[in-house]
């Protein structure tokens, strides 16, 4: 297959690319020029090509919780997002802490999957937190890093232990950063919202205590630091202290983070119930610093699928999680870059360069010649509506139904293969 | 008069004109419960159900009394709190009422905003009978009124609001109504039972309850939950009772005529000694008699089936 796309404004952050000319890609990796003449020529009127985008933090469920999404459905939400690439946490049922369930996941994906495929593998033997797992096992099956997600690891000596030893193997540890004693019970964050709301909070020091103690840890041990989902604008300082200490530590945020706040809980709507919770304004405003100062180097979804059922109850009784794969881009175009928090090259980056570089994706997240070729084309002037009936996910558990947009994926390009083209009216 | 509106979750969605709505329409009702013939029919051929997810024999019995005095059909559920969990969902219970045509649904649940997912997904009126640690709108109603009829006004009257706020939906519908209309809360108790972010509600904050009862002209004295020791929110009841309980000698510090409350069911001796309880300030008994007339006025006062219009206003 050779592909080229004709006359596009190309926007690649790790060669500090912002200029218009064509891509050309043959079997599946970017080239200068192409061989004999292309098979498949793409006009790039209006479009910008960026680096195929990463999503460093998705559940995909499968295997074990199917209902909520597989791998089939996961990666065509993820290629309509123009996402190419996906990590996904290992609280699977069974957990990613054998190396089958590691092959697993690698087979469906190749099989049945449309976007590249990460798996992220447990700290702790089924992150029950006691025991760390197979690390060097589930390394050689092809995991790009641990993490014990949906739960912190609560015991410090482990959590050191972890950072240890995952040194070895130049495997980051993802850091689910929360205290559970401090965390117990509540269900969104602790404010005057859920004061009068009646509902138990999570203070944001259940966040940052924990932020505080691994990045105490990263420091002691030396050990690959990433810090998951930051949503407070205490976290989001800790992080910079640390990196200014010259810790090893990266961080990711998600749209939810620097776009909602914990206002959009007053009806008692579950599809606003996400862990960490959405914050308030102060917290908003501090990850959008964070994101524009370096300090959060990611942007991910944590796409976290459940279905009507489970969502559609009590406040209390429904379970954390939003999709996040179809709104990622949108979100990040006009929350940051249309309101210039980012350059449009500075928040192409937190999707693609940086998440390559600290989950050692080798190959991606750039569109060097020899790179992958893993592309994004966007359509800036695409404007739509997000409706429920539009979502490829499984579920379709998110607070943005209803909200407009402009400015989404057009065609999304996975090892040189069209995987999602947008059928627009 | 009406409340120009289908459903009560909560006294933060009312305005003081409709708080007023509300205390000018319960004095017809209470002035039947007098006559021979207690019943007015107004609500013939309307169905009422009650649905409670926690048990409150009060409070049902309350609400009962009063769409029966209305003439209304009612039907008496009460739900297992242990099949919730895994049982059928809320909304599936609900429309299971409303295809037996149901008008009105008055419910009790221990998770805030059960009501409020009931009310968006239903065309009857929903009446939230206490949710979680929420709202207690119909206490808030009848605490009002109370006040109202005893001191003849509720701007400027000084209320304090006495115990665990933090797990009390009563203390909630009570600062919402009496704040908007114009009187001055204040909260007592200790830190631990504060609900963080209080004073944005505009309430002042005391820890210390002979400071806090000196300047009031009404004392709302709130029941402590016992297991609440347990999760370390207090360290004895022995030490509770010594800082918080409303006794005779810390009545001689209120105002001679300051008015006591308590909405019932009340742990003698602990919250509240029986001395303060039985003296001459507390009018416990004629709470619960308003608490029938309020509840009729509520039921009078919603419009059931108007058509469904689901905001946070709502
Ligand atoms: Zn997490
Ligand atoms: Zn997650």
């Amino acid at each position: 297959m050779r592909l080229q796309i004709k006359n596009i404004r190309i926007v690649d952050p790790s060669q500090k690319k912002d200029s218009v000319g064509d891509i050309f890609a043959e079997n599946g990796r970017i080239v200068s020029k192409l061989s004999s003449s292309a098979d498949k020529v793409i006009d790039g009127k209006n479009k910008i090509a960026v680096p195929g985008l990463i999503d460093v933090h998705s559940h995909l469920r499968e295997p074990g919780q199917e209902g909520k999404e597989t791998i089939k459905t996961g990666t065509r939400a993820a290629a309509k997002g123009g996402i190419t690439s996906v990590l996904c946490m290992p609280n699977t049922k069974p957990a990613i802490d054998n190396a089958p369930t590691v092959e697993f996941i690698l087979l469906k994906a190749q099989k049945e999957g449309i976007v590249n495929v990460f798996p992220v593998g447990c700290v702790t033997k089924s992150s029950a937190g006691e025991e760390l797992s197979e690390i060097g096992v589930l390394k050689k099956a092809g995991i790009v890093a641990v993490s014990d997600d949906g739960s912190p690891v609560s015991n410090s000596q482990i959590m050191r232990r972890a950072l240890e030893y995952t040194k070895m193997f130049k495997l980051p540890v993802i850091s689910h950063s929360e205290d559970k004693e401090l965390s117990k019970s509540g269900v969104m964050n602790e404010s005057k919202n859920s004061m009068i709301l009646g509902l138990r909070g999570i203070p944001k020091q259940a966040e940052e205590v924990m932020v505080a103690r691994d990045i105490m840890l990263a420091e002691l041990t030396g050990g690959y630091l990433h810090i998951a989902h930051v949503s407070t604008a205490g976290s989001v300082e800790l992080v910079r202290q640390a990196k200014k200490k010259g810790i090893k530590v990266t961080a990711e945020t998600c749209p939810h983070y620097f776009t909602l706040t914990d206002d959009v809980v007053r009806v008692y709507d579950a599809n606003t119930k996400m862990n960490p919770p959405l914050r308030e304004i102060k917290d908003v405003e501090a990850v959008k610093v964070g994101l524009a100062d370096g300090t959060i180097d990611c942007i991910a979804t944590d796409h976290a699928p459940h279905t009507a059922e489970e969502k559609n109850k009590e406040f209390d009784l429904a379970p954390f999680g939003i999709i996040g794969f179809e709104t990622l881009l949108s979100l990040v175009l006009n929350e940051l870059v249309d309101k210039k928090v980012l350059s449009l090259s500075g928040a192409i980056e937190k999707m693609t360069h940086n998440p390559a570089l600290i989950f050692n994706l080798e190959g991606r997240g750039t569109l060097k010649e020899g790179a992958i070729a893993d592309i994004t084309i966007i359509d800036p002037k695409y404007s739509y509506e997000f409706t429920k009936e539009s979502i490829l996910s499984k579920s379709k558990n998110s607070p943005f139904i209803g909200r407009k947009f402009q400015g989404g994926a057009a065609i999304t390009i996975v090892n040189g293969k069209i995987v999602y083209t947008a059928i627009r009216d | 008069m009406s409340l120009n509106r289908k459903d009560l979750l909560g006294l933060e969605h009312l305005d003081k004109k409709d708080l007023q709505t509300v205390l000018d329409s319960v004095k017809p009702f209470k002035s039947l419960f007098t006559r021979s013939v207690k019943k007015a029919p107004t609500l013939i051929g309307k169905t009422v159900v009650t649905l409670f997810y926690e048990p409150s024999t009060r409070t049902r019995t309350s609400f009962e009394i009063a769409a029966k005095r209305l003439s209304a059909d009612v039907v008496n559920i009460a739900v297992n709190a242990s099949s919730v969990v895994k049982g059928e969902s809320l909304i599936d219970t609900g429309k299971t009422l409303e295809a037996m045509k149901a008008d009105y649904i008055i419910i009790r649940h221990s998770l805030a905003g059960a009501p409020d997912i009931l009310a968006r997904n239903l065309n009857a009126s929903i009446i939230n009978a206490g949710d979680g640690f929420h709202e207690h709108p119909t206490q808030g109603l009848l605490d009002l009124y109370t006040m109202y009829e005893k001191k003849k006004k509720i701007e400027g009257l000084k209320v304090l609001l006495v115990g665990d706020i933090l797990h009390s939906r009563v203390a909630k519908s009570n600062i919402w109504a009496l704040t908007k209309m114009g009187a001055q809360v204040a909260v007592a108790g200790p830190p631990t039972l504060m609900p963080s972010k209080i004073e944005e509600l505009g309430v002042k904050v005391y820890y210390n309850l002979d400071e806090a009862i000196k300047e009031a002209d009404v004392v709302n004295i709130l029941r402590i939950q016992l297991e609440r020791q347990q999760e370390n929110l207090f360290p004895s009841v022995h030490e509770y009772v010594e800082l918080y309980q409303l006794t005779k000698d810390r009545l001689a510090k209120a105002k001679p005529n300051v008015l006591i409350m308590h909405p019932g069911p009340m742990n003698r001796g602990i919250e509240i000694s029986s001395e303060v309880a039985d003296s001459p300030n507390a009018v416990i008994n004629e709470q619960v008699t308003n608490g029938i007339a309020v509840r009729m006025a509520v039921l009078y006062l919603l419009k059931p089936n108007k058509a469904r219009k689901y905001a946070s206003s709502n």
